[in-house]
């Protein structure tokens, strides 16, 4: 369990860091290193160079305000929990990143580290995704913004060039009249979710007017499932319009089967506290 | 007198250390020692496979790489199978692997080449670059394959069969079919593991000048160690010193020796003239180490209307895994100790230990006892179920009474000894439970519950543990000069407070302070024979040859005192160091006695000046009399004539959520009979941690295997132990304390205990809630949830078996 041999790059300025990407093809960025560290010990990742964004200045901050969160490259998921602002502005990053791993690994992993990693069992690549939020990713070519329907492309594959570094993530706020919630089953406290999902409840007046439910670890990539139809209709039948979007899989832990019930059994809990939550206003 | 320290909750002498980090494991020894070099292995990928060719040649090419070992490069005793270390005349197949593979590799994990290098980084590179061409061979994964035995681990043991063993009493068979009642139940438990916080690691250093060769082992038995490693390496014993520092747990995993890597670093320290390190990682011991507990049971039993067990006939199967280094242990216990308190009429049992291309098994804290309590408790469980009596009922009716001991079951245990229990009062153990739990007042508990939506359910579960197996532990005491006391003891201590508990016993003995005592363990410099720490034995064998030592010890102190204070021994008490004469002001310190005891009286110290006031000895005789040494010391071993059963009963109340078929522990108590307590702040830590542990093995770990043999959750992510968060924030514990007539100080072992009834409390519980049979164990909530569809048509499944 040690790393195969790599070099190893700690630039003082992002041009220094993009500039080291650029010139080496099998370079990493290392940030909070909760994946990619066990990765390299393991040796079933084995990059040439890691560039440890640790150093860079301006890229640990968490900013709010009426739009929504932008959460810098190096703020750690302890950081963004810790903010208060930031819950009153999204409430649905405090919500979930409770649910993000234990302490000591918040204490160090990365908000946007965790979304280019591209987890579909880990709780922010959704979050951004069910929120429509975005990530600003710098290259030597210069700088982009990656909306989250664009940024995950695969199993553990986000959309980012190699030698994009992603510096910023943006939560838009949440609009007045809506509601959010979450709910995840887990085996142990902090594990990966069996399944897990947040909901988006959009209410203008006694009316809900928009839908949207987010996925963890029921699909290979984030998932997110409009069923405002589905809510509307007195007949209707969320959870079950979700799963027709959705691929539980079979794993040691659970079965496929388990798993779509969960997401039967949580999506009417969740649907109800985003409703709830949208009725009480912001203050909830 | 002072205070009597045996049976006071002393706190742990060890925790300072421990608890601030200041331990010292073996990866922390000679870190700072420039020459140490660093071990690494290559291991099997493939769960059966011939080797064809391996080629180190890029090996040596590396910068920073010293030696690489193939099986080709041994010599000797070392290219021989690694030995078999308990043989028994019904393990008719034993095999045991080479310390690197020769021609075959039987698991993944399996040892196949041995590099050093200057650090640990160079070496895993060095094994990287190692090639080997494998012709692939179908694996036997899993006890049905086995059984099957369409495909075979090796070649010349036909049917996987290692061993098959039967025992009877009676004639079972014929009682179960002139029985009033009988059920049949089919009952199984996965394979699991001990996973200590420390993995295995060796650290070897061969001194030329003096020809001596030191090793330090994470292992349970130090002596185990030298004798194999002398051994294999064809060193005089004299010439071996093994050491086990600080060890971060054991629970079964490391009495297991020689692992390859502990004959490997010696062999490269000799080698290379530089000291070794091989620190196993957590991948590794997942793989390469051992696992326990898979076994496949059928039960017949048959039994009157009062639930009494007239005949009881097991069959099962166990997964012993590619080799069988540790003999038949597991299994022996698991055919004996399931009849936990019970006395069924006639009882026979028959096994066959089975190979697979898996890990090895050895004892994992419990050794086959959970598995025995599984089965037999599931079975009482479905008897009562079947007569719809109470569940404490049936246990009661069929429990040893305390008028039956010493209770002989007709069988043989596994040292070789008749399964004989000493004592034990199982109704009065039944009656406190009940009390502690709130038996009698669950289904209130379940009503009140049932009305909010929210199901519960009660289980129990009971065991007898024979613990403190022979043959013997020795002790020496030894009072300096200076009063202090220094006790070497030959087993080895894995964090269970041995320091703190056997200074007890030496303080009361002795009539020393606590804190003038200090303990060694598990050192072949201090005390050459020993066995180790295993089967809750600790205690009992070392406790008892401590308590010996320091009588004699104590004896020898009383003859000097007496003379140099002219008075008679029978007069004089031992205080706190101080022997005086009672009823005057007259004393001498021990340490003082001490200096009288060795006629060389070099005046180095305050006691030896205040020894000059004293006169002892006969100027007429030799200055050492031709029945005694200088020196205030005692040795002395104890050697039982059998084990001493301890026991204990468990219930839990959980609640399984309707919807999420989640597991949520809500009681958990535990009354415990191991005789008297030397500490029961340590019995306790002991049950909080086998409970822990048992919650584990109960609810989340297991050792998943695809068929091609590998292991899917070879980390902790996916080997699911519990944290903090998943096991009971309070455990209700009550003691019995039936002493043993068997040892000195009427103790019981206590260390395995906490983890034996775990899989048949749960499984007792959760079917009490759910009103299916509950006959496979783990469980989780997807298995759970499966279970609830299957049995969503039988609206009356309550009672387990058919």
């Amino acid at each position: 369990m040690k790393p195969a041999p790599f070099a190893y790059l700690r630039p003082s300025t992002l041009e220094e860091a993009l500039a080291a990407l650029a010139g080496e093809q099998g370079a990493k960025v290392l940030a909070g290193g909760q994946s990619l560290v066990p990765l390299l010990s393991m040796r079933l990742a084995a990059p040439s160079m890691l560039v440890d964004i640790n150093a860079l200045p301006g890229l640990g901050d968490v900013t709010c305000d009426a739009s929504g969160v932008r959460v810098g490259a190096l703020a750690r998921h302890a950081e963004v929990l810790a903010s208060v602002a930031a819950a009153e502005v999204q409430p649905l990053l405090a919500m979930a990143l409770s649910h993000v791993a234990h302490p000591t690994i918040r204490n160090r992993g990365t908000t946007v580290g965790s979304l280019v990693h591209a987890d579909a069992a880990a709780e922010m690549p959704m979050v951004l995704q069910l929120l429509g939020g975005s990530v600003d990713v710098a290259s030597v070519r210069g700088r982009r913004t990656i909306p989250a329907a664009e940024l995950f492309a695969g199993p553990l594959e986000s959309t980012l060039a190699h030698d994009e570094i992603a510096v910023e993530a943006s939560f838009p706020a949440l609009p007045a009249g809506a509601g959010v919630a979450f709910q995840e089953i887990a085996r142990r406290h902090g594990d990966y979710a069996l399944v897990g999902v947040a909901a988006l409840v959009e209410t203008d007046g006694d009316d809900v007017t928009r839908v949207r439910l987010g996925f963890v670890s029921v699909s290979d990539v984030p998932v997110v499932v409009d069923v405002t139809d589905a809510v509307r209709d007195p007949a209707g039948d969320p959870a079950a319009r979700a799963l027709a979007e959705l691929e539980p899989a079979d794993d040691i832990h659970a079965t496929a089967a388990y798993r779509a019930h969960l997401v039967k059994v949580l999506v009417p809990k969740v649907l109800a506290a985003a409703t709830d939550h949208a009725r009480q206003g912001k203050d909830a | 007198m002072t205070t009597k320290l045996f049976g006071a909750k002393v706190p742990r002498v060890e925790d300072q250390r421990f608890l601030r980090g200041q331990g010292r494991y073996v990866d922390d020894l000679l870190h700072d020692d420039p020459r140490l070099l660093h071990a690494a292995v290559l291991r099997s990928p493939h769960a059966h496979a011939r080797i064809v060719d391996i080629d180190v040649s890029d090996v040596l090419d590396l910068d920073g790489v010293l030696a690489v070992w193939t099986w080709e490069d041994l010599t000797g005793p070392m290219a021989e199978p690694l030995p078999l270390l308990i043989p028994h005349p019904a393990l008719t197949e034993g095999r045991t692997q080479y310390a690197l593979a020769k021609d075959e590799v039987n698991y993944v994990g399996e040892a196949i080449a041995f590099v050093v290098a200057v650090d640990r980084y160079v070496a895993e590179d060095a094994v990287s670059r190692i090639r080997v061409d494998y012709e692939y061979l179908q694996p036997v994964v899993g006890i049905a394959a086995a059984r099957a035995a369409t495909r075979l681990v090796h070649d010349d043991v036909p049917g996987n069969v290692g061993a098959r063993m039967e025992q009877e009493n009676g004639d079972a068979r014929a009682a179960i079919a002139a029985a009033p009642h009988t059920l049949h139940l089919e009952l199984d438990v996965e394979r699991s593991a001990c996973t200590p916080m420390e993995g295995r690691g060796t650290v070897a250093r061969w001194d030329p000048d003096t020809s001596r060769l030191t090793v330090w082992s994470s292992t349970q038995t130090s002596t185990g160690v030298r004798g194999c490693v002398a051994a294999k390496l064809g060193l005089d014993l004299a010439k071996v010193d093994v050491i086990t520092p600080d060890v971060g747990g054991g629970f079964g995993v490391k009495v297991v020796h020689p692992w390859p890597e502990e004959l490997l670093v010696p062999l490269a320290a000799m080698t290379l003239g530089r000291p070794v390190k091989f620190t196993e990682d957590r991948r590794e011991h997942f793989i390469s180490s051992a696992h326990e507990r898979a076994q496949q049971h059928v039960v017949d039993v048959g039994f009157d209307d009062d639930g009494r067990v007239l005949g009881l006939n097991v069959e099962f199967w166990h997964d012993h895994g590619a080799y069988t280094p540790y003999g038949l242990i597991v299994p022996i216990i698991t055919s004996t100790q399931l009849l936990g308190p019970y006395k069924p009429q006639n009882y026979r049992v028959v096994f066959e230990s089975l190979y697979t291309n898996t890990v090895i098994v050895t004892p994992y804290r419990g050794a086959g006892r959970p598995q025995g309590c599984f089965v037999m408790e599931r079975t009482m469980d479905a008897i009562a179920a079947y007569l719809g009596k109470d569940r404490t009922e049936v246990r009661s009716t069929n429990f040893i009474q305390p008028d039956e001991f010493p209770y002989e079951h007709g069988l043989v245990f596994q040292d070789g000894r008749e399964l004989t229990y000493d004592s034990g009062d199982y109704p009065a153990s039944l009656a406190k439970l009940k009390e502690l739990v709130g038996w009698d007042e669950f289904e209130d508990l379940r009503a009140e519950m049932a009305a909010q939506g929210r199901r519960v359910g009660i289980g129990l579960a009971c065991y007898v543990e024979g613990t403190g197996v022979g043959p013997y532990e020795g002790a020496h005491v030894h009072v300096e000069t200076s009063g202090k006391v220094k006790v070497a003891t030959g087993l080895t201590t894995q964090g269970q407070g041995h320091q703190t508990a056997f200074a007890q016993i030496v303080a009361d003995t002795l009539g020393v302070r606590f804190e003038d005592v200090e303990i060694t363990t598990g050192d072949t410099r201090k005390m050459p024979y020993a066995v180790g720490t295993f089967a809750s034995r600790a205690a009992v064998m070392s406790g008892s040859a401590i308590h010996l030592a320091a009588l004699r010890a104590r004896e020898k102190a009383l003859r000097i005192a007496a003379e140099a204070l002219e008075a008679s021994e029978d007069d004089l008490d031992i205080v706190d160091g101080v022997v005086s004469v009672r009823g005057t002001d007259a004393t001498i310190d021990l340490g003082t006695v001490a200096v009288l005891s060795n006629p060389l009286r070099y005046a180095f110290d305050e006691a030896s000046k205040a020894a000059t006031q004293f006169t002892v000895g006969d100027p007429g005789k030799p200055p050492v009399a031709e029945d005694d040494e200088p020196g205030l010391e005692g040795k002395d071993f104890y050697s039982p004539p059998r084990s001493t059963f301890a026991n204990g009963m468990h219930a839990v109340i959980v609640e399984t959520d309707p919807e999420t078929a989640e597991i949520t522990i809500l009681k958990y108590a535990v009354v415990h009979d191991c005789g008297h307590l030397i500490n029961p702040m340590i019995v306790e830590g002991q049950i909080h941690g086998g409970v822990a542990q048992g919650v584990g093995g109960a609810l989340y770990e297991r050792m998943v295997y695809d068929d091609s043999g590998q292991l899917l959750n070879a980390s902790f992510m996916d080997f699911l132990m519990p944290y903090v968060t998943e096991v009971p924030t309070s455990i209700d514990i009550d003691h019995l304390e039936t002493p043993s007539p068997l040892n000195p100080l009427g103790i019981k072992g206590a260390g395995e205990a906490g983890v034996i009834p775990s899989a048949a409390v749960f499984a007792a519980a959760i079917e009490d809630a759910e009103g299916f049979p509950i006959t496979a164990m783990p469980i989780s909530p997807s298995e759970l949830f499966a279970l609830r569809l299957e049995h969503a048509d039988d609206t009356h499944a309550t009672a387990l078996g058919s």
